[in-house]
This record gives C-alpha cells, sequence and structure tokens, in this order.
C-alpha cells in the first residue's frame, strides 16, 4: 500500500482555484436554508441575498486576477480566459437578479429553490468555462444544465413551460450523451482527457490520421452544437426559449450560451488546429447554415420570445464565424461579441418584460402597439437593444460583428463575411418590425400599460444600455481584455 | 491480452441502441431509458479503456457519469410527472402546444 503524499500547498492553489464557485455554492446552499425561516412577505430578502453572492463570487474572480492558478492537479485551471468568461456569466446573473427584484413577485418565482438553482447553474458555468479537462467540462456542463431544466419548467401549471422544460430536457440529455460518447472515444484514442496532453499529442496533425480521435472531436462538436443551439441541433431552442419564464429566457440567452462557447473556444483553439483540415469545413457550413435558418425562421414569428430565440441561433451562427477563422482575431471577436450579446439581450427581454402582461399572449407582437410614443423611455431602451442586435453603429453589436467579419476576411473566408453580412441585413427586416410596431401601428383600443419597474430593476436596464453604448463607442479596452484572454489560453 | 477493440465495438452498439430508441420512440419515458442507454454504453467504453491502460480517469469518469446520470433521471423523471399531471399523456407526439 502506497501512502498518498499529501501537500497542503497543491490543496491551497486547488481550493484558490475554485473560490467563486465556491462562495455561489456557499450562497446558494444559503439561500435555499433561508428560504426555511422567512415569512411569505420577507421572500424579497433572498434575491438580494444571492445578489451579493454573485456579486462576491466576481470580486474574487477580480482579486484572483487572470495569473494562472491551476488546480486539483490540472482539472481546472483559473487563468485570464476563465476570468474573462466569469465576468460574462457573473454579470448576466447579477442583471438577472436585479430584474428579479421586479419580476418574481408577479410570475410567482419569488422561492429559495428559484434563486438556488439560479446560483447552483451559474457555478456549472464558471467550471465549464474554467475547465482544463474533458471530465470538468462535462461536469461543468451537466451542472450548468440540470437546474436550467428545471428553472425551464418552474412554471408547472402552464402548458407551455412544461412542454418546453420536457424538450430541453430529452434533447439536452441526447446531446450531453453525444458529447460523452465523443470524450471516451477522445481517450480510447490518446488515453488521456486532459486538454494540455491532448494538445501536446494532437499538435502538427500528430493526431489527425486516427480514426477514432477524428470521430471523437466530431461527436464532441455534436454535444457543443446541441448546447449554443448550432443548426440542425437547434430544435429545442424556440421552444423552450418561449416556454420558460422569461427571466429565465434572458439568463439562458446570454450565461448558458457564453459558457457552452467559452468551452467551445477552449477546445477549438487548442485541438482544433490539430485537425483543421477535417473539422474546418464542417464549421464552415455549421455557421453559414445556423445564421440562414435562425434568421430564416424568425421573419414569419408573431410572438416577440419566439424572435428572439431564432435570432439567438443566428447570432450562435455570427458566433461560429470567428470559430471558423480561427485565428487570435476571430476569436478575440468571439469573446467581445459574446459579451455585448449578454447585455443587448438581457436589456431586450428587460424591456419585454415589463409591456408584457402575462407569460404567453402577453408576449404578441401586437401588444407592443403604440408603446413607443406613449412611453417613450421604454420605447427608446428597447429599440437601442434591437439595433444592438441587428448591428447597426453605434452600438457594440455592431463592433463585434464588424471584428467578427473582419477576421473572417482577414484569413481568407471572403464568402462567409459575405454571407454573414447578408444574413445581418436580413436580420435586420424582423428587428425593425418590432420597433415598428412599437411606433407606427395605432393600437386597437387600449394601450397596454407596463409595469413600473422597482430602483434594481430600472438600475439594470440602464447598466444594459450603458455597456451597449459604451462598447460601441469606446470598444479598445474590451477588446484588448478579449485578446489578453485569448492570449493566457494559448499560453 | 486481447485490446479494448470489442469492448469499444459492444459501447458503440449500446450508444446506437440508446440513439436509435431516442429517434424512434414516442413514449417519453422509453426515450429516458434509452438515454439513459446511450450513457451506459459510454461508461463501458470508459471502463474498457481505463482498465486496459491501467489508468484509472476511465473508471473515475465512469462514476461521475453514472451520478450524472442519476441526477438526470431524477429531474427527468419529475419533469415527466408534471407534464403527466397536466395533460394525462406522456407521449411525445401530443405535446404541439408549441410546434416542434
Amino acid at each position: 500500500m502506497i501512502a498518498i503524499p499529501f501537500d497542503s500547498s497543491q490543496v491551497m492553489q486547488g481550493i484558490a482555484s475554485i473560490a467563486p464557485e465556491a462562495i455561489l455554492v456557499c450562497t446558494a446552499i444559503t439561500v435555499l436554508m433561508a428560504d426555511l425561516f422567512l415569512a411569505e412577505d420577507g421572500k424579497w430578502l433572498l434575491c438580494w441575498l444571492s445578489l451579493a453572492g454573485v456579486l462576491a463570487a466576481l470580486g474574487e474572480v477580480y482579486l484572483l486576477g487572470s495569473s494562472r492558478i491551476v488546480g486539483f492537479s490540472g482539472m481546472i485551471t483559473s487563468d485570464g480566459f476563465g476570468m474573462f468568461f466569469s465576468t460574462v456569466v457573473l454579470s448576466a446573473c447579477a442583471l438577472v437578479l436585479l430584474m428579479a427584484t421586479g419580476w418574481s413577485e408577479r410570475a410567482g418565482t419569488q422561492k429559495g429553490e428559484f434563486y438556488s438553482l439560479i446560483l447552483m447553474s451559474t457555478t456549472g458555468m464558471l467550471i465549464m468555462a474554467k475547465g482544463t479537462d474533458l471530465m470538468t467540462i462535462f461536469l461543468g456542463l451537466e451542472t450548468l444544465s440540470i437546474p436550467i431544466y428545471v428553472l425551464v419548467g418552474f412554471q408547472r401549471s402552464r402548458m407551455t413551460a412544461i412542454e418546453g422544460a420536457l424538450k430541453y430536457f430529452l434533447l439536452g440529455a441526447f446531446g450531453a450523451a453525444f458529447m460523452l460518447y465523443g470524450m471516451a472515444l477522445i481517450y480510447a484514442a490518446t488515453g488521456t482527457t486532459k486538454i494540455p496532453v491532448l494538445v501536446y499529442m494532437s499538435v502538427g496533425g500528430g493526431m489527425a490520421g486516427s480514426s477514432l480521435f477524428l470521430a471523437g472531436m466530431g461527436l464532441l462538436l455534436v454535444g457543443f452544437a446541441f448546447k449554443v443551439s448550432l443548426f440542425p441541433f437547434h430544435m429545442w431552442t424556440p421552444d423552450a426559449y418561449e416556454g420558460a419564464p422569461t427571466l429565465v429566457t434572458a439568463f439562458m440567452s446570454a450565461a448558458v450560451k457564453a459558457a457552452a462557447f467559452a468551452a467551445l473556444v477552449r477546445v477549438a483553439m487548442l485541438l482544433f488546429p490539430g485537425v483543421s483540415p477535417a473539422i474546418g469545413p464542417v464549421l464552415w457550413v455549421l455557421a453559414v447554415l445556423t445564421m440562414t435558418v435562425g434568421n430564416i425562421s424568425a421573419l414569419g414569428q408573431n410572438n416577440v420570445k419566439r424572435i428572439l430565440a431564432y435570432s439567438s441561433i443566428a447570432h450562435a451562427g455570427y458566433i461560429m464565424v470567428g470559430l471558423v477563422a480561427g485565428d487570435l482575431l476571430g476569436s478575440q471577436a468571439a469573446l467581445f461579441y459574446l459579451l455585448v450579446y449578454a447585455f443587448m439581450n438581457i436589456g431586450a427581454f428587460g424591456v419585454l418584460m415589463l409591456i408584457s402582461q402575462k407569460e404567453d399572449d402577453g408576449y404578441d407582437i401586437h401588444n407592443l402597439r403604440g408603446i413607443g410614443f406613449k412611453y417613450p423611455v421604454l420605447g427608446a431602451l428597447l429599440t437601442l437593444f434591437l439595433v444592438s442586435l441587428a448591428g447597426i453603429p453605434p452600438t457594440g453589436g455592431f463592433i463585434g460583428k464588424f471584428y467578427l467579419f473582419s477576421a473572417a476576411v482577414k484569413n481568407g473566408y471572403i464568402w462567409l463575411a459575405i454571407l454573414g453580412v447578408l444574413n445581418s441585413a436580413a436580420s435586420i427586416y424582423y428587428y425593425l418590425r418590432i420597433v415598428v410596431y412599437m411606433y407606427f401601428m395605432t393600437p386597437e383600443g387600449e394601450v397596454v400599460t407596463p409595469h413600473t419597474p422597482p430602483f434594481g430593476y430600472a438600475l439594470a436596464l440602464c447598466a444594459c444600455a450603458a455597456v451597449v453604448l459604451v462598447l460601441g463607442m469606446i470598444p479598445g479596452a474590451v477588446l484588448t481584455m478579449a485578446e489578453q484572454s485569448v492570449l493566457s489560453l494559448l499560453m | 491480452m486481447m485490446g479494448p477493440s470489442a469492448y469499444l465495438i459492444l459501447s458503440g452498439i449500446l450508444f446506437a441502441i440508446g440513439a436509435i430508441g431516442v429517434v424512434a420512440r414516442k413514449n417519453a419515458l422509453i426515450i429516458l431509458m434509452s438515454v439513459e442507454l446511450m450513457l451506459n454504453g459510454v461508461n463501458v467504453a470508459f471502463v474498457a479503456v481505463g482498465s486496459y491502460m491501467g489508468d484509472p480517469t476511465g473508471g473515475i469518469f465512469a462514476f461521475m457519469v453514472m451520478t450524472v446520470a442519476a441526477a438526470e433521471a431524477a429531474v427527468g423523471l419529475s419533469i415527466l410527472i408534471a407534464i403527466y399531471r397536466l395533460k394525462e399523456t406522456i407521449d411525445i407526439t401530443e405535446l404541439s402546444v408549441l410546434k416542434w
């Protein structure tokens, strides 16, 4: 029997590398406990408690900084790349919790388990973004997904919610199984699941001849495609987005997408170069089809939540353009775009949540008639977010798309860039259609009265608008940050 | 010693049966069972490769997969119960409030 050596500095390093996650888990458990002791009219405290935990985790992320901390013998690495995505995910979570202050009461989600599940899911996202072992990425993915399945079906008396949850669950579990089989094949081909070792083995095309390894990478890509809703694995997205409570939809579209892309970018930047002749064209086709299918399906929809769901599929396609480009600029653009996308999409959903009176029918585009002139602030905010989603200057969405497509052009993917711009132009139609309904359609009967947002909610909306505008005019600092984090990945 | 290829083929067959079950079956409960079958196919591959290479990673991974599968089954079954209470069916072709 060999005694296992105990190295306390290693243990401390491991704990340091997961400190933000640890804070989130502790908060989640505290929220669950506090829920037991709070009276019904004191439940609002839970939301603020969760928010405090998220902000503490965000503080911890910045305390750790971008220095490289390898924890648990290479299972998880806290580096600049992890820091960037932790920031995106935690800000998205904080915004959603701020919005919950004015929303949970009327949506029936003012419960301990609701906030606890959001925090648990956020933990999974951080683990996924920081995982440097296929096992950690898988566990992060499941820690992220399982609470989201529950959150989608949270309002379980609504048929659409529970149906969306079932579809998301079945397809999500199906996709996870594919990803897992890919991991098993990669393990069979190489004998390791550690990404740095896999990079070492596949560098210079060392593994490109192994069909087992290629099949593994392909299945891994299928698994990721399910999570980030790439064509043809996007079937669940509109249903899950429409069925979920809108707050959860906002959270899913921003944070889940960012976390799944974080792991995908890590794998793509590090492992795909070794197998690029086989996988490059596949990514190209996926990117184009995803954009096109997302945009075309969005054209004919009348439910605003569904429009935004299809638009989120199209946006996954735009981000894939950065991965197809495959160089520093492409990944940097993808990171920047994910950050902007989180803020503009949460902002758009935030405004819609105020306008709609109830789930399902409340999100019909006809309910937006006449909102624009009667409630100028709400109208202007929604217009700003939609303009940014469409990629029109001076917004962050424009800068993000500009960098994505210029990365494609720089790497010789001219057609990809052209198709991307054409798609972007097509998407302007359905975004502006919403704006047209707000300003130029005369309402049938009364204009709906939006809810008055409490302070926290208004703050979150203002923060989204400010970030979208500031990134549209002075993107330099964030672009540098994105560049640094991709560089820290390649080191 | 025989290589793990026979076990890999077995795992591939299990995975394929599961995948076909997910696509072809209409009862959500059977689909859930098929997903579990896919996961167990994966487990066979992990354990076989791990033991062939004398590497503990494969076995550890299989344990993680089992844990996750249990958690997934718990959530999946509760979603099924919730849907049965509303519709008195778990046939996925009857779930058409939202377009597929």
